[in-house]
């Protein structure tokens, strides 16, 4: 652990790869790792990209780090792409449309699978952005799986929320309808040249809510991502939203509500996991007498919370009032 | 500690090397070992020897599976496996697919390549080849 931590430093540069791997599969070394490397993180501009499949994502993304790397910054790129439900496997391919940044030292790529989490994210997201942030780079792109009107998790561990749609993905009344724009710290209307662009772009602007004095005001912006035009003014908008974030004081709320939702999902899956291991030989049993009409649903809830190492038969009997 | 899985998750990239415009075999195989329960991460075609190396590096792979149509291969091979080697990837199992004459085949696995997977190799036999061969890792 301490091996991979002076490597990193020494920027050997198989050391970040390693670290994300040991972290990605929870590896007590890379956890240990991690543990250590914590206090350096929260530094970086943590940046989601999120919208419809087919509207863009991983070519603004694309984009965007040419515009970093044109004003001297490091990116990463963290892209999330779907899990097979049946083998467990994954095709990652947004390194695709990637290609042009791969011959750049100043450019990290890190496919991920999303392992069957919905939201669009990984089980390991969180950690590996703190791998990223630790690791120096100033900016990391978070490609999402494309989510459409699901729950949406980018939000909390992003402090910058970029949504992308494009015209041709049904009207604007539809993307108002999906939720997902409440979301969005910049709005970015993609595919510029096809027709209803614009007209999409003026329907979003209409959406939004007038801020108050001192809040942010959502932008949106037109772009051509495969040409690149109009994503340097993306990539203003982001660097904006930072400073608003700092000079407001709402990073430390955006902060304190990633931190919260990391800590309660760790508690959640570890929770999830000794209960699978503590029922794996008897809950099928349990199960055919609730569904015989043997036993109320309720007996067969807490005499499994009872035999929890740890939760006791206590939790239901503090219950109530 | 809590979580650490038992058996973990083969990486593997899939490369088109050079100029040959032809990756129906190369998707054919991602999905075939996606569906065989790897992660299979794919570039897409025209890659140098550099932009295959850096992506294994970064993506942390397991394996790196060349598909090559072009028989160029004894041209882009040995380049692909310098380029390796300076990226510090030595240990990394390299296997080929595609086009590669009988004749070539000694010469390849020469070079460092494990395994050549012609027309008529199955996912099965693809699978089984890179779970047995696989560099193991400690921790």
């Amino acid at each position: 652990m301490a091996d991979l931590i002076a490597q990193l430093d020494e920027g050997n540069p198989r050391a970040l790869p390693r670290l994300l791997s040991l972290v990605e599969r929870r590896d007590p070394a890379g956890m240990a790792a991690l543990a250590a490397l914590y206090p350096r993180t929260g530094k970086a501009a943590v940046v989601g990209i999120t919208g419809a499949p087919g509207a863009g994502k991983s070519t603004l993304v694309n984009a965007l780090a040419h515009a970093a790397r044109a004003a001297e910054m490091r990116v990463a790129i963290l892209a999330i792409d779907p899990s097979s439900p049946v083998s467990g496997g994954a095709v990652l391919g947004d390194r695709i449309r990637m290609m042009d940044l791969h011959a750049d030292p100043g450019v990290f790529i890190r496919s991920v699978a999303s392992k069957g989490r919905t939201g669009g994210l990984a089980p390991a997201a969180a950690a590996m952005v703190h791998c990223l942030d630790a690791a120096g780079y100033p900016l990391i792109l978070l490609e999402t799986v494309g989510a459409g009107q699901d729950s949406i998790d980018i939000d909390v561990l992003a402090r910058t929320v970029i949504v992308v749609q494009a015209p041709g993905f049904g009207d604007g009344v539809q993307a108002i309808k999906a939720g997902i724009l409440e979301i969005g710290d910049i709005l970015v209307v993609n595919k510029a040249d096809l027709p209803g662009a614009r007209e999409l772009a003026r329907t979003l602007r209409g959406s939004l809510d007038h801020p108050e004095p001192g809040e942010w005001e959502v932008p949106v912006l037109l772009t051509d991502a495969a040409s690149g035009e109009g994503v340097p003014a993306v990539l203003d908008a982001v660097l904006q939203h930072g400073r608003w974030l700092a000079q407001s004081g709402e990073i430390a709320q955006r902060l304190r509500v990633a931190a919260s939702a990391e800590v309660l999902d760790g508690v959640r899956n570890e929770l999830q996991r000794r209960l699978n291991a503590a029922t794996a030989g008897s809950l099928d049993q349990v199960i055919s007498d609730v569904a015989a009409r043997r036993t109320p649903p309720e007996d067969a809830v807490n005499a499994i919370l009872a035999s929890l190492p740890g939760l006791g038969g206590a939790a239901s009997d503090q219950r109530g009032g | 500690m809590s979580t650490s899985t038992p058996t973990r998750t083969l990486r593997v990239l899939i490369a088109k090397p050079g100029l040959d415009g032809h990756d129906r075999g190369a998707k054919v195989m991602a999905r075939g070992l996606r569906d065989a329960g790897f992660e299979v991460i794919y570039t897409g075609l025209f890659q140098t020897p550099e932009m295959i190396a850096s992506a294994a590096l970064q993506e942390d792979v397991d394996v790196v599976g060349l598909s090559i149509l072009s028989g160029a291969h004894m041209a882009l091979f040995p380049r692909i496996m310098e380029a390796l080697r300076a990226a510090g990837l030595g240990d990394v199992l390299v296997v080929a697919g595609g086009t590669i004459p009988e004749a070539d085949q000694a010469a390849v696995r020469e070079m460092g390549i494990a395994a050549v997977f012609g027309p008529g190799s199955t996912f099965a036999d693809v699978a089984e080849f890179l779970r047995t061969h696989a560099p193991s890792r400690a921790a």
